[in-house]
């Protein structure tokens, strides 16, 4: 009896420190989504965790704004995960694991090329920090239908910002459509239109100076279409302080001719709109200094150097990376792949229209027209303050609180205020 | 049960006399207060203390310790500008925008709901059908979380709500009620007073009912008219009441966040942005965080908030005194 007893302690000790060992080697991933990606990232992890005993990986979904807010301060206070779906890509590259020891650097390097400068942070090139799983390029969708029952000709690939506003104004005056376009409230969203206008963001020292010639005609433009109601006034002026807003819903329930957001919306519009009108993608329009660019952007894995884990967290990272599992995420979560690899074999997009396939392939066929300063507005790790300074200061101007000049003047000191904050 | 409460009794006393002879009897009082104070101390005395330190350092690391030391900049940058009547010339704008939005809100919403609260308490301390149910009615709001009530006016304000879907069924036309800076904001005042004013009429109600009958009995004899009767014996008897309402309201109207946020976002613009909201996005939710800034903001905020305490207190112990 005493023998039984004394054998059963030991196995239930056994079991207990043998759990004690997994439940070390447990991996948080902070997770959000844009549609499925979470979902799909879980499906792709269950393989990860058969293959690799004594891992497992805890995705914990929450809300992008969590992202946003949460994540920077537990970061900071040491209690974040291990990894995370981040879009601040170099932001917060002072918390980032570096994956070179761990992983094979020539394959990364290889196959995410430039987008591997995105999360290195000062003068560091070197280092690899993060895998930017999902490119994104901004751009606009049209509502077809209603040019077609306006009778009114869709403007050809090289038509400008001005003549898609006329388009669309005479489009939405014949179909009696409440909008005629959108922009989503958000900085990076105006920042491609403000490229095509000439904005240069930064100087020639490559410093950040957000307004200059170009920017402020973007934004005096953008402005006057609020004011003649070429633009939706509900995006930008239903919301204070810098929040995100977009117009998904409006473009959606018809109530909308020209939209322009970007490739991540192309799941939600195969989705919801269904046969309900056709749609399509025509990219970014050209502006008055002959760029036609969109802005390039996307989110990433990253991994935190504060983990117990680092191994782990990098095994984890590097499977998804492996040219296969990327190709199968990207195929089921409808996104444009920054591997390389997977970019040039091209994808089948799984549970898509023809339209939803035309239109990622329409995106991805965007990116060679993207310009210089967008990818290093993209990779400048300050962005986040200049978006949030660019949606405050033009919404202050659109709904008449500011001139354009007082909210561009206001925009560049406010710049210069983070910027000595952060250094 | 004093079977069971005599020995527990004693079993305490043996601790409690040793610490009597030890620290003597009037330094025992302090041991009995101890646990309170450190509870004060701990969520109450400290992050003061914190919100000080940050307000003194500059940079966006959260760890005060890794934070540079930059004095009194961060009241400077609130406090520099020309004209305080006019935010566009103040360095930080933002700041003061939200200072007069909140100035004005207060003053609406407050003067509003206590006139409201006042009138209902009155009409419902008077002998009238279904008053249960209706006392009800007006409290129920106050039961509702900031964001419901946000969420539900919202869905009854915006472009295709029901009240423009009403206003275009009787051929008025529907209206951009929250994309306008000035109805924003007077629809802001009237939500936070539909959802607040419960609260004090329950409070001005009970207010009334301890005001002695025979008072008013005297008055009827003497044929005082009902204006005179409110006049000369429920307002001056209903003030210490009123008074602890009003204050209540002002603290609570400076303290206006979550329901705001919830329904404008401080929009159009920054036609709603009160002051807490400045404070959560300058700390939390923009880029780079500014805690120093914010820290600066929320202090001068508790500074007007003890200085509204106080007046508090001085008129009532003067009322007392009086």
């Amino acid at each position: 009896m005493r023998q039984r007893i004394l054998t059963t302690t030991l196995l239930t000790s056994a079991m207990l420190a043998g759990a004690g060992a997994v439940s070390a080697q447990e991996v948080r991933f902070m997770c959000y989504s844009d549609g499925n990606e979470c979902e799909v990232y879980e499906d792709v992890l269950n393989r990860f965790e058969a293959e690799n005993e004594g891992i497992t990986v805890a995705i914990d979904v929450v809300p992008y704004q969590a992202i946003l807010e949460n994540l920077p301060v537990q970061l900071a206070a040491g209690t974040g995960p291990d990894i995370a779906k981040v879009t601040d890509l170099g932001g917060l590259n002072e918390y980032y694991l570096d994956l070179t020891p761990y992983v094979d650097a020539g394959y990364w390097e290889a196959s995410f090329g430039d987008t591997l400068d995105w999360y290195r942070g000062g003068d560091d090139r070197q280092g690899i920090y993060g895998m930017h799983s999902q490119l994104t390029i901004t751009g606009a969708f049209i509502n077809a239908t209603l040019f077609e029952q306006a009778g009114i000709e869709i403007p050809g690939e090289d038509a400008t910002w001005a003549e898609w506003a006329e388009a669309a104004r005479a489009v939405a005056e014949a179909t009696d459509t409440p909008f005629p376009m959108a922009i989503d409230r958000s900085g990076h969203r105006v920042a491609g239109p403000a490229i095509s206008y000439g904005a240069a963001l930064f100087n020639e020292d490559g410093e950040a100076i957000l307004v200059d010639d170009g920017f402020r005609a973007f934004v005096q433009q953008f402005v006057d279409w609020h004011e003649d109601g070429t633009m939706a006034r509900d995006v930008w002026a239903g919301q204070g302080g810098a929040t995100y807003q977009d117009a998904a819903q409006e473009f959606i329930n018809g109530e909308l001719v020209f939209y322009y957001s970007g490739s991540w919306q192309v799941g939600r519009m195969n989705e919801q709109v269904g046969d309900f009108f056709d749609w399509q993608v025509v990219g970014s329009p050209c502006g008055p200094a002959g760029a036609c660019s969109g802005m390039p952007g996307g989110a990433g894995i990253v991994g935190f150097a504060q983990t117990d884990h680092p191994e782990a967290v990098a095994a984890v990272i590097d499977f998804l990376a492996q040219e296969d599992v990327y190709a199968e995420v990207t195929a089921r979560t409808s996104n444009l792949p920054a591997h390389l690899g997977v970019a040039a074999a091209g994808v089948t997009y799984e549970g898509v229209s023809e339209g939803a396939q035309a239109a990622l392939n329409a995106f991805a066929g965007d990116l060679p027209d993207v310009a210089p300063a967008a990818f290093a507005y993209q990779g400048y790790a300050g962005n986040r303050a200049m978006f949030g300074i660019t949606v405050e200061r033009v919404s202050q101007a659109i709904v008449g609180e500011l001139t354009v000049d007082q909210a561009m003047e206001r925009a560049a000191a406010d710049l210069e205020a983070a910027m000595a904050e952060t250094q | 049960m004093l079977v069971i409460l005599n020995p527990l009794m004693r079993i305490i006393e043996i601790p409690m006399m040793a610490l009597q002879r030890l620290l003597g009897v009037n330094r025992l009082a302090w041991v009995f207060l101890l646990p309170n104070l450190l509870l004060f101390g701990l969520f109450a005395f400290l992050p003061v203390i914190l919100n000080f330190s940050y307000s003194l350092t500059g940079g966006d690391n959260v760890l005060l310790e890794a934070r540079p030391y930059v004095g009194g900049r961060n009241f400077e940058t609130l406090t520099s500008c020309s004209s305080f009547l006019d935010p566009n010339t103040c360095i930080e704008d933002k700041f003061w925008r939200a200072v007069w939005n909140t100035l004005w809100f207060v003053t609406l919403q407050v003067g509003i709901m206590v006139g409201f609260a006042l009138l209902t308490a009155i009409i419902l301390n008077r002998d009238i059908r279904a008053r249960g149910f209706f006392r009800s009615v007006f409290f129920f709001p106050v039961l509702l979380s900031p964001v419901v009530v946000a969420l539900i006016w919202k869905w009854i304000l915006q472009r295709e709500g029901v009240l423009n879907a009403f206003l275009d069924w009787i051929g008025i036309g529907g209206f951009n009620w929250l994309i306008d800076a000035e109805w924003a904001f007077a629809w802001t005042v009237f939500l936070s007073v539909w959802a607040h004013m419960g609260f004090y009429t329950l409070i001005l109600l009970a207010g009334l009912q301890a005001i002695p009958r025979d008072v008013y009995e005297a008055a009827l004899m003497d044929r005082a008219s009902p204006w005179r009767t409110f006049r000369r014996i429920t307002l001056p008897l209903l003030s210490p009441t009123m008074l602890v309402v009003l204050v209540l309201a002002l603290i609570k109207g400076v303290q206006t966040f979550d329901e705001v946020y919830a329904f404008t976002g401080g929009g159009p613009g920054t036609a709603t942005t009160f002051i807490i909201q400045y404070i959560y996005e300058e700390g939390f939710a923009g880029a780079p965080r500014l805690f120093g800034l914010a820290a600066a903001a929320s202090l001068l905020v508790a500074i007007v908030l003890v200085m509204l305490t106080l007046i508090q207190l001085w008129i009532n112990r003067r009322n007392v005194d009086g």
